[in-house]
């Protein structure tokens, strides 16, 4: 088996940068937008001082993560199960540009850094050429294109992608060579589709109909979770109570944002353990969920500070720390 | 002509195992704390000599083994001493069992702990001292093989 003694010990320093929980009081301790971003190119991120945009920050951190796990990982394709919803992503935003002839910049429209190029997925789309696209992707490429050309119907074409998604990670989770990474598969499907049965259930849409739009989940029933959504989030609640998500339950009687933050809390509490592993994967795994984790914190509370949100109200959404 | 030479074969066969088998734990375990640390220093130039440390920890058991194996190489008389019949050769073999096999599965697992270590050093540098004693624990079994041997080995 092969191990990852190098890369481990490298990532052991890169973790010593992770924002911690003393960090985001002091970010949020900040008297506004501009100190807080401030204090983050104190901190180093979006390479030092100067940089008063936090989108441009907040990207050249994403893009920081990766370029490291590039070089650590040169040509592997270890991580890919973390890449592929941006691809996911792309397809979509590919299909409705070229449908709706947006004329949208790329950088606004596709996110960088998916296993396969942003432009390589614009450009098949482009030609209908869907054979260049990977073999996963093809069938929902084809069909949704021709749903959004038939009916307009942009919220039935991404349920189809978004749907596939979930699929592919299902698939890849399999195969995944660490548990963190089926780790990290499950919690993101799980997450989908119980936001997915109660958009369906809000819909109107029967147990049935809802079932047959929710992904394979381990440890989830699927038939059972549509039946729950049909009553409502505290039956879902219910349920989840006597699933491995238990610890979400709570989250969903409060909001769907609680909800979300309850699983990403989830995900960092299923990679502590990395934390004292010393050979394989899965600490190289966990630093890029930790970093993505820590990014959406920063991006939630930056985007609070600059809409002057209460306080009280930004660190309800701030997510646990890794670091 | 082997039967005669028997014993020494034995004998020789014995101290071969000790620092073959010691010898490749500890290249092993030396090789992993490298790899470590070399991942520490790209990151942390700074923390060398601390690492340099504790890489070379897994490093004892090639040394107790070739200690052994020459004691042996002195009493069998390649280095001094006199050949030693059939009997006495099957004991000098199974006196250089203990370092080799210890030492072979010490030398693994010592590194391993000094890799963890090395990554302990890594998020806590001014943890030295308690990064050292884990991984130097382990090799309170080398040095109980490596007494067994000795102290047989220079009874025969």
């Amino acid at each position: 088996m092969k191990d990852y003694i190098y890369e481990v010990a490298r990532i052991r320093v890169m973790e010593n940068s992770l924002l911690t929980k003393a960090d985001l009081d002091q970010l949020l301790a900040a008297p506004d937008h501009e100190a807080a971003l401030a204090y983050l190119a104190d901190k180093g991120w979006g390479g030092g001082a100067g940089v008063t945009d936090a989108e441009t920050m907040l990207k050249a951190e994403e893009d920081a993560t990766w370029a490291l796990m590039t070089e650590l990982l040169g040509e592997g394709r270890e991580l890919d199960i973390l890449r592929l919803t941006r691809d996911y992503h792309n397809l979509k935003a590919a299909i409705k540009d070229i449908y709706a002839s947006s004329g949208l910049a790329p950088e606004r429209l596709y996110l960088e850094g998916g296993t396969v190029p942003a432009e390589e997925i614009r450009q098949a789309v482009a030609e209908e050429n869907f054979g260049r696209l990977p073999e996963a992707m093809q069938e929902a490429a084809v069909q949704a294109q021709q749903v959004l050309s038939r009916t307009g119907d942009g919220q039935l074409c991404d349920s189809i992608i978004d749907k596939a998604a979930l699929d592919a990670l299902t698939a890849a989770a399999e195969d995944a060579p660490d548990p963190v990474l089926a780790a990290y598969a499950a919690t993101t499907v799980v997450n989908a589709d119980i936001r997915i049965a109660l958009r369906a259930a809000a819909a109107g849409k029967n147990a049935a109909e809802i079932a047959a739009q929710l992904a394979e989940a381990p440890d989830l029933n699927r038939s059972a979770l549509a039946e729950a959504a049909v009553g409502g989030k505290s039956s879902v609640a219910e349920y989840l109570k006597g699933t491995p998500y238990s610890a979400l339950a709570d989250s969903l009687s409060r909001s769907m944002s609680a909800f979300e933050c309850a699983c990403d809390d989830l995900m960092i509490d299923r990679i502590l353990p990395q934390k004292s592993e010393a050979l394989s994967l899965g600490p190289l795994a966990a630093y890029v969920i930790a970093r993505e984790t820590e990014i959406k914190s920063v991006r939630l509370l930056l985007t609070g500070l600059q809409n002057g949100l209460p306080r009280e109200q930004i660190r309800e959404s701030l997510r646990q720390c890794y670091g | 002509m082997l039967n005669e030479n028997l014993g020494i074969v034995y004998a020789l066969l014995g101290a071969a195992l000790a620092a073959f088998l010691a010898g490749s734990g500890s290249a092993i375990g030396v090789g992993m704390g490298g790899r470590a640390a070399a991942g520490v220093l790209t990151e942390k130039p700074e923390l060398f000599a601390k690492v340099l440390i504790l890489q070379l920890l897994p490093g004892t058991q090639g040394i107790y083994g070739l200690l052994v194996a020459f004691v042996v190489l002195g009493k069998i008389g390649i280095l001094g001493g006199t050949a030693p019949t059939a009997d006495q050769g099957l004991l000098f073999l199974a006196a250089c069992l203990p370092i080799g096999v210890a030492g072979l599965i010490s030398a693994i697992h010592q590194g391993k702990t000094s890799v963890a270590s090395i990554q302990l050093l890594a998020k806590r540098p001014d943890s030295f001292g308690r990064a050292m004693l884990l991984p130097a624990m382990v090799e309170t079994y080398a040095i109980l093989a490596l007494l067994v041997s000795l102290l047989t080995v220079t009874r025969l």
